[in-house]
C-alpha cells in the first residue's frame, strides 16, 4: 500500500520535465492552480484535462502508474462527485429512480469539479514525481531569496527541510528496528482495542525521540567540525540552471491562460 | 616535516567545573604530534578521549592549559581557521551525513567556506577517488553500507586537504569488513599525501598500525610511545581494561606453555612467519 502511494516520490527520469529548473516547475505550478479557476464550461475544462495529459505525456510518466498511484485521491473524488449529482437541485431532471433524482445541473457541476480536482492533482503530482527533494528544496530557497531582506531566514528553513528529509529514511529504519525490540518484549501494536493500540504507542515513540535527539546533536557537532556557519559567506555546490525550455514552459502557461480566458463564458 | 602540528600542554578540562566531586574528563594533559604521523589514542570507556578530541578542533576550550594546532594557539578568533585545516570524523556512520546525497556531502565543507563552484566540483570529485567511492557520487545515504557511509565522511573531511584528520572511534560502528575498508583507505592516503592522522579507536589491531600510542586512564596520560613500547608492558594495558592484539595475546599464551618464541609480534602475520620458520629449523 505505502510502496504504491505516490505522493512526494520522486521517480529519476531524464524527461524533459525532469531536466527543467525546478524554479520553473514550482512557479508552474503555482501559476497553474490559479489559472484552473479560470475555466468554467465544457469547453474550457475540456482545454485544461487536455493540456493536463500533455505535461504528463512529456514528464514520461506512464498515466496507469499515475493512476493506480492516486487510488486512495480517486475515492475522494468519486465521493465528492456523488455529493453533487444527488444533492444539487437545479436545472432538469435527467433521471429519477424512486426517490433518488439526479438533475443536470448536478452532473455538470460534478463533472467540473471533479476535472478540476483531477487536473491539480495530476499537475502537483507531476512536480514531485520529476524533481528530487533536493532540487526542489533548492528551487524554494531561491525562489524566496528575495524575503530574506525582511529577515525570513531562508536558507535556515531549507537546510532544515533537506535535512529533514535526508533523515526520513533513517527514523523509519529506526522506527521498525524500535518496533521489533517491543514486539520481542511482549508488546503488541496491531491488534486489540483502539485504547490499548494506541497505549501501547508510546513506549515506541519515547525512544525514537530519545535517539533523534542524540542523532541531531551529533549531526550539530559534524556540522560545526566541517566549518558550518550560518547561510553568511557560502557557495552553492548545487548550481540551479534556467533555460530555454523553462522560458518556454511559463510562455505556454501564458498561452493556456489566454485561451481560457477567450473561451469562458 | 618534522613541524609540529598540534600540541597540547597542561591541558585540563571538567564538564562540570562548578562540582568538584566530579574528576576532570580531561587531568593536565600533555603531549604534543608531528606532520606526518600516525597517532592512535587508545583507553578505556570514558578515560576522556572523545574530550581530547573536542579540545583539539575548538568544539570545547580547556578550563587551563594551552592548545596550539597548526601553528596557533586555538582562540574565538582563529578557531574556524584551524577548523578549515583539519578533517574530523566521528563513530555513528548515519549522524554526520549532512548532504542528500554523496556529492552534496562531500561538498558540505566547501560550501561553508565559500569555495568557488568550479573549484568545488574538481574538488568533489578528487576526493571521492581518493576514498574509491566516486561511483556513488548520486548515491543516497540510505542505500550505502556503513563503510562506504564512513568513507565518504572521510572524503568530506579530506575535501578542504586538510593537514589532521581526526577519527574518533570512525571503525567501532563497523564491521570487520567495513573496518578494513576504512583502515586500507587511510593507509593509502598517509602513503600518497603524508596526511597525519590522530585516530581514537578501541580496536588494539588498529592501534598496532599506528607511529606512536598515547594510553588514557581516567583523564590522564598513562602511557606514550612506539606499539612495540607499550604493548610490551602487557599486565599494565590489561589492568587498564584494555587488551593485547591477538598476535601478543598469543605469544604470551605460548611461552606459557613452553614454546620459545624470540620476539614481540604485532600481526598475526609476523607471528605466524617466526613460528614456521623456527619449527622448520627443527
Ligand atoms: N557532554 C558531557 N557532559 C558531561 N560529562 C561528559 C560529557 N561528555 C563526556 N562526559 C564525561 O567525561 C568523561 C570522558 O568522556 P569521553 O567521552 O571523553 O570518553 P571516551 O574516552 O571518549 O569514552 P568512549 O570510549 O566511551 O567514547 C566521562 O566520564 C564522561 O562521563
Ligand atoms: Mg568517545
Amino acid at each position: 500500500m505505502i510502496e504504491k502511494m505516490i505522493f512526494g516520490r520522486y521517480i529519476p527520469g531524464d524527461s524533459i520535465v525532469h531536466r527543467m529548473d525546478p524554479r520553473a516547475k514550482i512557479l508552474f505550478v503555482f501559476i497553474f492552480i490559479a489559472v484552473v479557476f479560470v475555466a468554467n464550461n465544457a469547453l474550457t475544462y475540456g482545454i485544461l484535462l487536455g493540456f493536463t495529459l500533455f505535461v504528463v505525456f512529456l514528464s514520461k510518466i506512464r498515466l496507469y502508474f499515475l493512476v493506480t498511484g492516486l487510488k486512495p485521491v480517486f475515492i475522494l473524488l468519486i465521493f465528492t462527485f456523488l455529493l453533487h449529482i444527488f444533492f444539487t437541485r437545479e436545472g432538469d431532471v435527467l433521471l429519477s429512480i424512486g426517490f433518488i433524482e439526479i438533475y443536470e445541473e448536478g452532473l455538470r457541476q460534478g463533472i467540473f469539479l471533479s476535472v478540476r480536482f483531477l487536473v491539480l492533482v495530476f499537475i502537483t503530482s507531476i512536480l514531485t514525481l520529476t524533481t528530487s527533494p533536493i532540487s526542489i528544496t533548492d528551487g524554494i530557497e531561491t525562489l524566496l531569496g528575495p524575503f530574506k531582506r525582511v529577515k525570513l531566514p531562508v536558507h535556515e528553513l531549507a537546510l532544515m527541510m533537506s535535512i529533514s528529509l535526508r533523515f526520513i529514511p533513517t527514523l523509519m529504519d529506526e522506527t521498525g528496528k524500535i518496533m521489533k525490540a517491543q514486539m520481542a518484549r511482549g508488546s503488541d501494536i496491531s491488534s486489540g482495542p483502539v485504547k490499548e493500540r494506541i497505549k501501547a504507542v508510546v513506549p515506541l515513540l519515547i525512544p525514537l525521540f530519545v535517539s533523534a535527539f542524540k542523532r541531531a546533536e551529533d549531526l550539530a557537532t559534524a556540522m560545526e567540525v566541517r566549518g558550518y556557519r550560518g547561510g553568511e559567506g557560502r557557495t552553492r555546490y548545487r548550481q540551479l540552471d534556467w533555460g530555454f525550455k523553462d522560458t518556454f514552459s511559463m510562455a505556454l502557461l501564458v498561452g493556456l491562460t489566454a485561451v481560457l480566458w477567450y473561451y469562458r463564458t | 616535516m618534522n613541524s609540529i602540528i598540534m600540541s597540547l600542554e597542561n591541558v585540563t578540562f571538567t564538564y562540570a567545573p562548578e562540582d568538584e566531586s566530579v574528576r576532570p574528563a580531561v587531568a593536565d594533559l600533555s603531549f604534543t604530534i608531528e606532520e606526518g604521523e600516525w597517532i592512535a589514542l587508545v583507553g578505556h570507556n570514558g578515560s576522556g578521549k572523545s574530550t581530547i578530541a573536542k579540545l583539539m578542533n575548538g568544539l570545547l576550550f580547556p578550563n587551563s592549559g594551552k592548545v596550539t594546532a597548526m601553528g596557533k594557539p586555538m582562540s574565538e578568533e582563529t578557531l574556524w581557521d584551524i577548523r578549515s585545516q583539519m578533517g574530523m570524523v566521528f563513530q555513528n556512520p548515519d549522524n554526520q551525513f549532512v548532504g542528500a546525497t554523496v556529492q552534496d556531502d562531500v561538498a558540505f565543507a566547501l560550501e561553508n567556506n565559500g569555495v568557488p563552484h568550479e573549484e568545488m566540483v574538481v574538488r568533489v570529485k578528487e576526493s571521492l577517488r581518493q576514498v574509491k567511492m566516486e561511483d556513488y557520487m548520486d548515491q543516497e545515504p540510505h542505500h550505502l553500507s556503513g563503510g562506504q557511509k564512513q568513507r565518504v565522511a572521510i572524503a568530506g573531511a579530506l575535501a578542504l586537504r586538510p593537514r589532521l584528520l581526526i577519527l574518533d572511534e570512525a571503525t567501532s560502528m563497523l564491521d570487520p569488513q567495513g573496518r578494513m575498508e576504512v583502515i586500507e583507505t587511510i593507509r593509502e592516503l598517509r602513503k600518497a599525501t603524508g596526511l597525519t592522522v590522530i585516530s581514537i579507536t578501541h580496536d588494539l589491531e588498529e592501534a598496532a598500525l599506528a607511529d606512536r600510542l598515547i594510553v588514557m586512564n581516567q583523564g590522564h596520560k598513562q602511557l606514550e610511545g612506539s606499539p612495540e613500547q607499550v604493548f610490551r608492558s602487557g599486565s599494565e594495558l590489561i589492568k587498564l581494561g584494555l587488551d593485547l592484539p591477538f598476535a601478543m595475546r598469543m605469544t604470551h599464551l605460548l611461552r606459557k606453555e613452553g614454546v620459545d618464541i624470540k620476539g614481540e609480534h604485532m600481526t598475526e602475520d609476523e607471528l605466524v612467519d617466526e613460528l614456521w620458520t623456527s619449527y622448520s629449523k627443527m
